[in-house]
Formats: structure tokens, C-alpha cells, sequence
């Protein structure tokens, strides 16, 4: 039996979402509009989305070199890192159905979650979908 | 490039950069929203308090921003139909393919994870490629 999340992981936890819904709402990536405005190179195309990955890579690039020397992190025993290694077959399908999806709607899972404070009836029924989709998956191929 | 917001753009990926280095500091997690939402669907005993901990900031967070900012603008184009299909396909392919935007684009790179290399090169440029299927060649009239 895998032991309880201590209480400092899970208000940190907390404390990162906060700040990762934050984010989404003032970068604008909250908006679909705009993340297909960036997609959309032959149309007027809006680059946003380049400063919020760039902002983003540019603290977990150097921050995670260091963090991930330490032995374990500041709550828990472990780090909780993936496995694979390999590029395969999945990977490439995954990422690729994925585009499609994203391309078609201009969400990814952590916009249209923030994006349900809307209370807007098409991304409730994209989060549905989307947890429909992950449903899918966990049935048919795990 | 009449909509292109560089501050807020970059200040957003500072604050979902300072999340991800929060999350893997503190919890020794990855801070990728479509693995922490799909373990919710399936939840196990000990393994859902911290993942309802940070999706559930990510609804305050966004919230507190449309509070604060009275109000948040979203534009949906995309038809119903299309909506449920973008959504399946966003949470089947981000299972399949073991991350989205946040947990292959901002953390997987950070860790300099080749797997999370191909996978942001695919879906962006799958993404890329959709966005100009559907809006030029197409021309809308999905």
C-alpha cells in the first residue's frame, strides 16, 4: 500500500495549481481563439504562445537540473518521474491524435479546465468529452 | 500581429514555470494536467487528494484572475460536433501518448526528456497542420 501524499506536498500541490490557473488565465491561453491565432501561421498570426512556453521552459530548464540532483524532494521519499525512455509507436500516435484534437478546438486539458470557471456550455462539453476520451483509453488499452 | 500580448503572454508562462518547479520541488511530481485529471476518472485510495488538491487550484486560480480582472474572454468558433471530437481526441491522444502541453511541453523538456521532444514537435506540428486544413483549405466550412 503506497502511503498517503504528506500534507506539505499537498498544499504545495494546491499552491501550483493556483498558480498554474493563473497562468493560463493572464498568458490568454485561457482563450481558444488565441491558441489557434498562434497555430494558424498563414493566418494573422499571433506568437503568444512562443512567450508562455519560452516563460515557462525558462525557470523549469535550469530549476529542474538542480532540483532533480537532490536525492528525494522536499515531501516524500521520491520523486515520481516517468519511465519510458523509448520514442514509439504510441508516443508519436498519441502526440499526433492529440494535435488533431487541439488543433480543431484550440484547448489542451490544462485551458479548458481553467476555462470552465466560464461556465460556457462548449467547454463543458469539450471537458466532458475530453474525460470521455481519457475514459476511452484507460478501457480499451490499459 | 495585432493580437499578439507579449507581457501577459510572458508573465502567464513565468507563473505556470514557477507551478511545474513548485510541483516537482515539493512533491517530486510532474506537473502535467492530463495524467494528474485522467487519475482522478479511476480514482485510487490514497493517490486522489493531491490530484484534487491541484486541479482544483487551477479553477480558483483562473477564477480568482476573471474575478480580479472582471471577467475572462473566451471565443469558441468550433461547432458542438466538432467540439465532442476535438475532446475525444484531446483525451484519448494525451492517455495514448502520455502527456499534453503542460506535462510533455513545459516539464518534459525541462528535464531535457527526448520522449517529450518528440512529442511537442509532433502535436505542435500536427496542430499546425489542422489549423490550416480547416481554416484555409477547408475554409471554415466545418
Amino acid at each position: 500500500m503506497k502511503a498517503a501524499t504528506p500534507t506539505g506536498a499537498n498544499i504545495a500541490l494546491f499552491l501550483a495549481g493556483l498558480l498554474f490557473g493563473l497562468g493560463l488565465a493572464v498568458s490568454g491561453m485561457i482563450n481558444p481563439a488565441k491558441v489557434i491565432g498562434f497555430l494558424d501561421l498563414a493566418g494573422a498570426w499571433d506568437p503568444t504562445l512562443i512567450l508562455v512556453m519560452g516563460g515557462g521552459l525558462a525557470l523549469t530548464l535550469p530549476a529542474f537540473h538542480f532540483i532533480l540532483k537532490r536525492p528525494a524532494p522536499l515531501y516524500g521519499q521520491k520523486f515520481h518521474l516517468p519511465t519510458l525512455t523509448q520514442i514509439d509507436g504510441k508516443l508519436i500516435a498519441g502526440a499526433s491524435l492529440f494535435g488533431v484534437g487541439w488543433g480543431i478546438a484550440g484547448f489542451c486539458p490544462g485551458p479548458a479546465l481553467a476555462a470552465l470557471v466560464t461556465l460556457n456550455s462548449s467547454v463543458l462539453l469539450f471537458v466532458a468529452a475530453m474525460l470521455a476520451g481519457m475514459a476511452l483509453h484507460r478501457l480499451l488499452l490499459e | 500581429m495585432e493580437n499578439f500580448t507579449p507581457i501577459t503572454g510572458l508573465i502567464g508562462g513565468l507563473l505556470i514555470g514557477c507551478a511545474a518547479v513548485l510541483t516537482l520541488w515539493a512533491s517530486g511530481r510532474i506537473a502535467g494536467i492530463s495524467g494528474i485529471l485522467s487519475g482522478l476518472l479511476f480514482p485510487h485510495k490514497t493517490d486522489t487528494g493531491w490530484r484534487a488538491l491541484f486541479i482544483g487550484g487551477i479553477l480558483i486560480g483562473a477564477a480568482c484572475f476573471a474575478w480580479f480582472n472582471g471577467g475572462v474572454t473566451i471565443e469558441i468558433q468550433t461547432s458542438p460536433g466538432l467540439t465532442v471530437i476535438a475532446g475525444l481526441l484531446v483525451g484519448f491522444g494525451t492517455r495514448l501518448g502520455s502527456g499534453c502541453t503542460s506535462g510533455h511541453g513545459i516539464c518534459g523538456i525541462g528535464r531535457l526528456s527526448r520522449r517529450s521532444f518528440t512529442a511537442t514537435a509532433t502535436f505542435m506540428f500536427v496542430a499546425i497542420v489542422t489549423v490550416y486544413l480547416t481554416r484555409h483549405v477547408l475554409g471554415g466550412n466545418l
